[in-house]
């Protein structure tokens, strides 16, 4: 039975872009992962071409055709597809997605340690910030889900990403000028850890300066449907008042509307509020309320009498 | 001696040199050390001001551009770049 997020895991992504499952995988699932693409001890590796060609010839991942339903696309029982079916990973997908999603790509990313950049002469980087695919002005969006079949260390890296960067526009790697960003955090992580990306995400890899090999499993899934109120399907959500501004009472409680509200250190304090603004848009479409607000930024710029 | 060009860009938070600085990038030409995405999380400055009393030459900073009619709601990105260099006399 599918696990559907809650109204507060909503607001986190819509807000933050992303979601984490730690350690959400079983050892034995992480395992017939890593067995399937013939992972082995970085003493055997000899070159990261060789291990990326055995892991393509030997593993078991299908080749799936651009647009197939997630549902026809994995084997039944292999480990991808006991993956995806987690309670938790096929409930997070049904409420960002939908029932029916297609499989755009998957990818394995594979990142290697330093002694193989240094045997083939080259110059160990960390991959420049960017935004998958394309500029994509698109009120729909996509997911991508990332798995980490083993632990990752902060020496090894992690993938780079940048909290509530989702709804800024670019085109993909136009943003790789931006060599820090405040704010950034690094996938650091257990095995078995799972994690779901807006796919206006900005990220990259980070460079691993580890002995071992870095592996992330990613798939991404476009829905078919409206995505609105996937999550809660007996239509439960309704939106708060509105509450005084500025000249109010301190209140401790954290609300949806606190959440939707977070700002980032990344932010302008110009553009931050149309970041706001696009969160309140992107709530909008995710519940249906075609007029909700939060702390007025909308409806302030909606009372056109004109 | 030759003379090699340092460049420092930074992003603030706002359009005046003594804004927070909220992103940051190094490029060193002079082969000292290898800058890339990801290697620092704290900007080697609180602020452009800092930068420029430190003795890095501002030569570029973005314009204020109104927004497109009917895309004033559209973000992307980082709106307020400086440019800023030093330049290193040495045997390279």
């Amino acid at each position: 039975m599918p696990k559907l997020l809650t109204t507060e895991q909503m607001a986190e992504f819509a807000s933050s872009g992303c979601l984490f499952f730690e350690e959400l995988i079983d050892e034995q699932t992480n395992k017939e992962f890593l067995d399937d693409i013939g992972h082995t001890s970085v003493e055997n590796v000899e070159s990261v071409q060789t291990y990326f060609d055995n892991i393509k010839s030997t593993s078991s991942i299908p080749r799936i055709p651009a647009g197939t339903p997630l549902k026809d696309s994995y084997p039944k029982n292999s480990p991808l597809e006991k993956i995806l079916k987690n309670e938790v990973v096929d409930g997070a997908i049904k409420s960002l997605v939908g029932s029916n999603p297609l499989v755009d790509h998957q990818a394995l990313h594979l990142t290697f340690p330093t002694k193989y950049f240094k045997g083939a002469n080259q110059r160990q980087m960390s991959q420049q910030n960017h935004q998958d695919s394309t500029i994509d002005p698109r009120s729909t969006f996509d997911i991508q889900v990332f798995y980490f079949p083993t632990e990752v260390t902060k020496e090894m890296g992690g993938t780079r990403y940048h909290p509530g960067t989702h709804l800024r526009v670019v085109n993909e790697f136009g943003i790789a000028k931006y060599q820090n960003i405040k704010g950034q955090k690094s996938i650091v992580c257990k095995p078995g850890t799972v994690g779901i990306f807006h796919n206006g995400l900005w990220h990259g890899a980070g460079v691993n300066f580890s002995e071992e090999i870095r592996y992330m499993f990613k798939v991404r899934l476009q829905p078919t449907e409206k995505q609105e109120l996937l999550w809660d399907p007996e239509k439960k959500y309704k939106p708060l008042p509105n509450r005084a501004l500025y000249w109010s009472d301190e209140v401790k409680e954290v609300t949806i509307n606190d959440i939707l509200m977070k700002s980032y250190p990344w932010q302008e304090a110009d553009t931050n509020r149309l970041d706001k603004i696009n969160v309140v848009k992107f709530w909008r479409l995710l519940t249906g309320h075609k007029k909700m607000d939060v702390d007025y930024w909308l409806t302030r710029i909606e009372n056109e009498l004109y | 001696m030759a003379k090699r060009q340092k460049v420092l860009v930074l992003y603030l938070k706002f359009p005046s040199l003594e804004a927070e600085v909220i992103s940051w990038a190094t490029f060193d030409g002079t082969g000292k050390k290898l800058h890339m995405t990801g290697d620092s999380d704290e900007p080697p400055y609180p602020t452009g001001l800092d930068a420029l009393l430190d003795g890095w030459r501002l030569f570029q900073s973005s314009q204020a551009i109104p927004e497109y009619p009917g895309q004033e709601f559209r973000t992307s990105y980082l709106k307020h770049e400086f440019f800023f260099e030093k330049l290193e006399e040495g045997d390279f």
